[in-house]
């Protein structure tokens, strides 16, 4: 545990000397306004964040072969500070992709943002996102809730400076300034949260596992919960947020925050509900329909995209409703008492936790290989990059197939386990509780939404011929961000084939999330042991499908025989058929989105004449909650305002005092008695 | 064990072509002509096989990777499928789960190979392909869920175990339906009429076909035959649950089980004949009903 702490030390000041020699240098009049740092900091920068994140891993294996102490405690004369940090196999979990994405992050970094290029804040980007790494893992093990919120907060914040680097575009403004809104919303709620917890004084060690009494305030904290955490997550509808900040982020920051930064609020949902020594069956019902609504909400809104970093974006959202399921079908089990439900659905969702982090950021580092090489992050006007980046093609197309859940790789081996959790519920007599079953066909459901989509994006950004001509110069990926996302595609590809290796991991957090359950002995018995051991078999059917696929591949290239090559490719008897007639991405999604996420506004601009002339289209998919819902609702409760305002601030002093007397009155009524 | 693995995959590397054939004669037979030889797929496999290969200028590997994938995948889906009577040599919970993403596992990469070619028909195809497949791939799912209600476990030998006999008496309704699903599902998956038309003409029209206008040669034998292999895995499913009879005989089982595959196949050459293709805007309203009576068919069984 000293280890982890020596690692999130040096991942949170890796930034600093960069930053100190920027202001200097602005101090000195070298860098107009935007400090963009040198190459010799950038590089102690990526030496210290890679330090930092091999340290992190260590320590985490240290911590789960019982090596070393778990915690470390040092006296914080701050009122009611408690400085513990305590690393168990739950936090485990969540910090082992932190310490990955973040090496990936730094190794990708300097080829996308290079100094010499003159990137804009690039010395204060890199210190928020070194701080934002290092208070990750501080967050993941705090102890006392104080902690559990500074470290809460300066991660908020650095979030935002994330979001906002590229400040000088109105719309990465909004983003920034939605997303702040919206976090401090979540730490408002989670303010009340603690204080119910506590009873009054929100500034205490948080509970052990399972020693809360059912019963008093729990509705109301973990409905608190629920709020601040689900927006954190991004769990529709209060995901508004997500989709906009992650897009206006760079990339390796939207990678950071997609990847890592939601799952904070995963985490506390699983703390908030091991606190309980026993939960009601609607805490698992509200969970496993918000986490069905906002995997099928989300994915059916990513297909409506055309900005493949938006596109990616509400795609989070999609797998934070499938971690989210797996959570619901793990607390219904807690609450029916089925070990089988509690094994495999929590099993599942923190598999996925780590997976949707390892494959989310892959995907990131890869669509802004690509963004980098065409020059827009609109699909429409990419096409053909796997002839220019052969290797990105194939880290995205890795990505890809995970983030589908499509076997062999790790995708696969989450959903087959809370898949597994659902059709488990099949089994139980009470009806309640095998109406869970449902949660099978929701998941297949966004599954082939998934597929979709990503058949989508990969065939319009890698695949058929250029739809514009490409203004960049660099094609292929730099070594490091190659590098960078063969570390991520090395997880995917390794989880799917031998996912047996976590499920030590898996075994002990289930464990330490349900001590009742796994006191009994159940788990061990029924649950997260039987039910992941059977993960062996993915290994072997991996085997069996790739293997024959290597023959057959490499008997086509060897015998095959070309009878034509560089031809082009049949245009149904049209002779010249231009790039741009290639099927479009909006073209591709038109009939899912239809059913799907109805609402895609047309806007046309064709001039009425009787020849055809230039003309343009332009479609626009708003999100129903905040476009539709949220907006609206703020500007009628801002006119509201207004109006009221407009009778009470009349400008007669006399109205004044008789509001300040009013006031006093009612006061004195409520209070006066005591 | 070997014996029983090995005569499975003899019967279905060898007799999945057949399927096509006895649906053509049966078409044939209906349209009052003499029709194709029962074995005229073999014979087009073969040619296809002694061809050469055209290769677009737009194309890339992911190409080459398609057909490859589509003939993978319906093998290694058999392994996990008890084909009749005949158990599964690879067998564990929650196979089920593994057995239907695999066919999506082939879907990404046609499709993928489909847009490949830039071609602006092959991307409507695949489009279509994948819409559909989101249509259906819930109602296969449900027809599981009422499966796994019935069974003890969630292994398919499991959940097409020989109990199902007993089940037709208990929950037939929900069977009933749930058996109507999956043959549009298997219509569906397999491009048969009334979803689609292997035979038609006009490229505008076509789902699965229009995917692979640019495969030729070898390419193409291994999407037709691995589209064979598919229609009797997924037909297998069909049978077993309509015919869940075991005798305890080898080489008995085997026979029964390639003579309900002979079955399924005059049926669908039955239903080709008599109905008209649907109209694609209404192919997505008869998979979101379908799915609906399969939520029906699981009320039933759970309630």
């Amino acid at each position: 545990m000293p280890l982890l702490l020596i690692a999130a030390l040096l991942m949170a000041v890796s930034g600093a000397p960069g930053l100190a020699r920027a202001s200097a240098r602005r101090r000195r009049g070298a860098d107009a306004v935007q400090p963009a740092g040198d190459a010799g900091t950038e590089r102690v920068a990526t030496a210290l964040l890679l330090a930092g994140a091999i340290l992190g891993i260590v320590a985490v294996v240290a911590g789960l072969l019982g090596r070393g102490p778990h915690s470390v405690s040092a006296s914080w004369a701050v009122p009611g500070g408690l400085f513990e940090l305590r690393l168990d196999a739950l936090s485990s979990v969540f910090i082992l992709p932190v310490m990955l994405v973040v090496a990936a992050g730094a190794m990708y970094g300097p080829g996308y943002r290079p100094v010499r290029e003159g990137a804009r804040h690039g010395a204060g980007f890199r210190f928020f996102y070194g701080l934002a790494a290092g208070a990750l893992p501080v967050l993941l093990t705090a102890q006392g809730t104080l902690l559990f919120l500074a470290a809460w907060e300066i991660l908020a914040l650095c979030g935002f400076f994330l979001v906002s680097t590229d400040d000088d575009q109105p719309a990465v403004r909004r983003a920034g300034y939605l997303y702040l809104v919206s976090t401090h919303t979540a730490t408002l709620a989670l303010l009340g949260m603690f204080a119910l917890l506590g009873g009054g004084d929100p500034w205490l060690r948080l509970p052990a596992a399972g020693s809360l009494p059912a019963g008093g305030a729990a509705t109301a904290v973990f409905s608190l919960g629920l709020l601040g955490f689900g927006l954190k997550a991004g769990l529709v509808p209060l995901h508004v947020w997500l989709p906009s900040a992650h897009a206006a982020a760079p990339t390796h920051a939207s990678a950071l925050l997609s990847g890592l930064m939601i799952k904070i609020g995963v985490y506390g949902l699983m703390r908030l509900i091991s606190f309980y020594a026993e939960v009601p069956a609607w805490w698992g019902w509200t969970l496993l329909g918000a986490g069905a609504l906002s995997a099928v909400a989300g994915v059916s809104l990513a297909l409506a995209q055309h900005d493949i970093k938006r596109l990616l974006a509400y795609h989070s959202v999609e797998n934070i409703g499938i971690i989210v399921m797996g959570l619901g079908l793990a607390t219904l089990g807690r609450a029916a008492g089925a070990p089988a439900l509690v094994a495999l659905g929590l099993g599942g969702a923190l598999l996925h936790v780590i997976n949707h982090g390892l494959f989310k950021a892959l995907l990131f580092l890869a669509a802004g290989s690509a963004i980098r090489a065409s020059g827009t992050r609109e699909l429409e006007r990419m096409g053909g990059l796997l002839r220019r980046q052969p290797w990105t093609a194939v880290f995205f197309l890795i990505g890809a197939v995970a983030i589908c859940g499509l076997p062999p790789l790790n995708g696969f081996v989450s959903e087959w386990l809370i898949y597994r959790a659902a059709l488990t519920a099949a089994h139980h007599q009470i009806m309640g509780l095998a109406l869970a079953v449902l949660a099978a066909p929701a998941l297949a459901v966004v599954g082939g939404l998934a597929l979709a989509c990503f058949v989508k994006v990969f065939g319009v950004v890698f695949l058929g011929s250029p739809r514009e001509n490409s203004p960049t110069t660099s094609a292929e990926a730099t070594r490091g961000m190659r590098s960078a996302m063969a570390l991520l595609a090395a997880g995917c590809v390794g989880i799917g084939l031998a996912p047996l290796a976590l499920a030590p991991l898996l075994r002990a957090a289930t464990a330490e999330w349900a001590p009742a359950i796994a006191a009994a002995g159940a788990i061990a018995a029924e649950g997260v042991s039987g039910g992941l051991r059977e993960a062996a078999w993915l290994s072997a059917a991996a085997g069996l499908l790739l293997v024959p696929m290597l023959v057959i591949a490499a008997w086509l290239r060897r015998r095959g025989r070309i009878a034509a090559r560089g031809v082009p490719t049949w245009g149904c008897a049209f002779a010249a058929p231009a790039p741009r007639a290639q099927y479009t991405a909006s073209s591709f999604a038109d009939g899912l989105v239809s059913t799907f996420a109805p609402g895609r506004s047309l806007e046309r601009t064709s001039p009425p004449a009787l020849f055809p002339a230039p003309a343009r289209v332009l479609s626009h998919h708003p999100d129903l909650a905040l476009d539709r819902l949220l907006l609206p609702g703020w500007r009628l409760t801002a006119r509201l305002f207004v109006r009221v305002r407009a009778v009470l601030h009349n400008g007669l002093t006399s109205a004044y005092l008789l509001y300040v007397a009013l006031t006093l009155l009612v006061l004195l009524i409520i209070f006066g008695g005591k | 064990m070997i014996v029983t693995t090995l005569l499975r995959l003899v019967l279905l590397l060898a007799f999945a072509p057949l399927m096509l054939g006895v649906i053509a004669r049966t078409k044939a037979a209906f349209a009052g002509r003499q029709g194709a030889p029962v074995l005229q797929p073999y014979w087009d496999l073969g040619r296809l096989w002694r061809k050469g290969i055209v290769v677009s200028r737009t194309t890339t590997w992911i190409f080459w990777a398609g057909p490859v994938v589509a003939v993978t995948v319906p093998v290694v889906a058999s392994l996990l499928l008890p084909m009749g009577a005949l158990a599964a040599p690879l067998s564990f919970e929650g196979d089920v789960i593994l057995f239907v993403y695999l066919f999506a596992l082939a879907r990404f990469f046609t499709a993928a190979a489909a847009l490949d070619t830039g071609s602006s028909f092959e991307g409507m195809g695949a489009a279509r392909e994948v819409t559909f497949a989101c249509l259906a791939e819930p109602t296969l799912l449900l027809g599981f869920v009422v499966l796994a209600r019935l069974a003890d476990g969630l292994t398919l030998n499991a959940l097409l175990g020989a109990h199902l006999a007993a089940a037709w008496g208990s929950s037939g309704a929900s069977l009933a339906l749930i058996v109507v699903c999956l043959m549009v599902v298997l219509l569906v998956e397999n491009a048969r009429i009334p979803f689609d038309d292997p035979n038609t003409h006009l490229e505008l029209t076509m789902i699965h076909e229009v995917m692979v206008l640019d495969h030729s040669g070898p390419l193409l034998g291994l999407i037709q035959y691995g589209a064979a292999l598919k229609l009797m895995v997924l037909g297998a499913v069909i049978m077993r649950m309509v015919l869940p009879v075991d005798t305890g005989n080898l080489w008995l089982d085997a026979g029964i089980f390639l003579g309900g595959q002979f079955v399924l196949a005059v049926v669908i050459g039955t239903i080709e004949s008599v109905m008209a293709r649907l109209r694609l805007a209404r192919v997505p309203q008869i998979l979101v009903g379908t799915t609906l009576v399969a939520v029906f068919a699981v009320v039933l069984v759970l309630r």
